[in-house]
């Protein structure tokens, strides 16, 4: 059974071919990793898959159901979490509140309720906020609930928009850069974070320059080059490629 | 995924290492919460009581007409603070809405003889309709645009009621007859200011209400960052409907007590003036802070008024005076996350501690 199944994904900006009949299979509750050089197209893949972009040619399907023209919202609503290459928190919300903004969908939408506070409405409100604790917890930011966003460091900003995105319970959860320009220590809590998402059930799809890490967690893995699907299949297999060596580690020293 | 939240800490074999600063505001348990909201729920009882006696305390009804147009700025600030505040649009024609609400009161009360009260439901249901007939097609603009469009939506408005026989052209409507509440009618300027304190009261509950809820955190991060906010399944065009909608409600809510309280309503009270004064009142007191409103609000009435000596000079002298809070203050006198005492003290007693970078 195939949760993600991308076919023939096109996307061009102006002359530049982002993505050219970009093809891939993601299983259900897998560990799923993109990897590729700079340029490759890889977070117009997963902007393809979220909405943000509208490829040109080709299809995205989730279970079998074309998602392809739908909104950023819609996907999100099917269960379909990212975060976002260039960390993208809301800077002026506490951590605890950029969590909860997560959770919109579970969220009370009663406004009788809202305005009126009924107790079924604030123990809602109560339950989720529980929750965001937890999330915040599961990523190592207990202490910072309460801390402006903005206000936080990188690394931390980047754990809490994995907070922000489990929060809604996704079945596919896209990471972009997830390990990009965090510390050792930190690779090592997210690493963790991961491992322990997919754990749960959770199909994460990460898009990863640190090879280790990508070694170290992902079942499949599918190498984009210049737009293109290079390779496709298991870490191993696709180190031992001299494709791969040759377009990834070839063009990067340069 | 539940089994994932409801693990809750300790258990885990892998320990996150505890970040070497301190929580920066850490808020504890439920006890001491309780105890501070407790506090706190009667500091803004007591407050509110307070404001019941400025009438009686200010004993002049000059005193007493400046709150009540204070208290009526606030009203609009706070409707203005959805859109502007929360989901953070520009819109220079909030009048319009104001002057829904007044005309839609005068016009039922003086022509048709309704009871003031029951003008309110069919002065909100038109404010909505123009809401959305603003709001669906051009909230799809960016904020830029429709500050534009909020200020012809405003400028029409105000024309409209200037030219129609029905709205009584540049002479406005008089003759507005009182409000009565029961038994009571109600005459005077402090009966009104009563009026419009309990208006304030309701309309902070609410948005202090919606503030904290899925409607109102989604109007933040619309305006934080709109393309965030989808990603989390937040609809944006709708959403900024909504707080367009919301803002509506409360504009001309306070535009149909305006009516009986003032007795006669004009034009000018509707154009892009008042529009502007709202927005000021927003901005100084802080973008998206309900305190900020209101403080935003006194500033904005009072502040000529106590200069009123210098005649003319006096809105020259407000006009610096706002600009100097642009630049020393551009969140505003109390912004929306508080107006950070410790922050402020901390860089007066300690400033090199403060410039390390972060
Ligand atoms: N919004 C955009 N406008 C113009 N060009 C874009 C845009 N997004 C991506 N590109 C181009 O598409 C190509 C792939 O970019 P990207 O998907 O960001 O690659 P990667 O994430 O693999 O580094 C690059 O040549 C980039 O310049
Ligand atoms: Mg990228």
């Amino acid at each position: 059974m195939a949760c993600l199944s991308v076919r023939g994904l096109s996307l061009s900006f102006g002359g530049v071919d982002a993505l050219a009949g970009v093809s891939i299979e993601i299983p259900d509750r897998s560990l799923f990793a993109v990897i590729g050089p700079n340029g490759a197209g890889k977070t117009s893949f997963f902007n393809c898959l979220t909405g943000y972009y509208r490829p040109s040619a080709g299809s995205v399907a989730l279970d079998g159901r074309d998602i392809t023209r739908l909104g950023a919202a819609e996907v999100a609503a099917l269960g379909i979490r990212r975060t976002f290459q260039n960390v993208r928190v809301f800077p002026k919300l506490s951590a605890r509140e950029n969590v909860l903004a997560g959770a919109h969908l579970r969220a009370s939408a009663s406004v009788l309720g809202t305005l009126l506070g009924t107790p079924r409405h604030r123990r809602g409100e109560r339950v989720l906020a529980e929750e965001a604790e937890r999330w915040l917890d599961f990523v190592g930011l207990a202490d910072k609930a309460a801390v402006l966003a903005g206000d936080l460091p990188y690394g931390m900003r980047k754990r809490l928009e994995v907070a922000r995105a489990l929060i809604a319970h996704p079945e596919i959860l896209l990471l972009d850069e997830p390990a990009a320009g965090v510390s050792s220590v930190e690779r090592e809590e997210l690493a963790s974070v991961i491992r322990r998402t997919a754990a749960d059930g959770v199909t994460v799809v990460m898009i990863e320059h640190d090879v280790e890490l990508v070694m170290q967690l992902a079942a499949g893995v599918a190498v984009l080059d210049r737009g293109r699907l290079l390779v496709q299949g298991t870490p191993e297999a696709v180190r031992a490629d001299p494709r791969v060596v040759e377009a990834y580690l070839g063009r990067r020293q340069r | 995924m539940s089994s994932l939240a409801e693990g809750g800490s300790g258990e885990e074999d892998l320990v996150f290492p505890v970040a070497a600063d301190a929580p920066r505001a850490s808020r504890v348990g439920f006890g001491p919460l309780r105890l501070s909201q407790l506090a706190r729920a009667s500091g803004l009882v007591g407050l509110v009581v307070l404001a019941g006696f400025v009438p009686s305390l200010a004993q002049s009804n000059y005193l007493t007409s400046i709150a009540l147009q204070i208290e009526i700025l606030m009203c609009l600030a706070l409707g203005l603070n959805f859109v502007v505040g929360y989901a953070g649009m520009l819109d220079l024609g909030f009048a319009a809405f104001f002057a829904i609400g007044a005309y839609t009161t005068g016009m039922l009360a003086v022509h048709a003889h309704w009871p003031i009260l029951a003008t309110l439901p069919p002065a909100v249901v038109i404010a909505l309709i123009g809401a959305v007939f603003v709001g669906v097609p051009t909230l799809r603009l960016r904020s830029d645009y429709l500050a534009v469009v909020t200020l012809g939506f405003g400028e029409i408005i105000q024309t409209v009621v200037n030219n129609l026989n029905q709205t009584g052209g540049p002479e406005g409507i008089y003759g507005i007859p009182p409000l009565s509440l029961g038994g009571w009618t109600l005459t005077t300027t402090s009966s009104y200011y009563e009026i419009f304190l309990f208006l304030v009261v309701v309309f902070v509950a609410v948005s202090a209400r919606i503030r904290h809820s899925r409607l109102g955190r989604a109007w933040l991060a619309i305006r934080e960052d709109e393309d965030t906010a989808q990603a989390m399944g937040i609809k944006v065009r709708r959403y900024k409907l909504y707080a367009y909608m919301a803002g509506s409600v409360f504009g001309s809510l306070t535009g149909s007590l305006y009516a009986p309280a003032f007795i006669a309503i004009a034009p000018p009270s509707f154009g892009f003036t008042e529009s502007l004064l709202v927005v000021m009142a927003v901005s100084i007191g802080g973008i998206g802070s309900i305190w900020g409103a209101l403080l935003g609000a006194g500033v904005v009435i009072a502040f000529p008024e106590v200069f009123r000596q210098f005649a003319q000079a006096r809105l020259l002298v407000f006009g610096i005076a706002l600009v100097l809070v642009m630049v020393l203050r551009p969140q505003g006198v109390w912004p929306e996350n508080g107006i950070g005492w410790r922050r402020l003290a901390a860089r007066w007693l300690n400033r090199d501690a403060q410039s390390a970078p972060r």
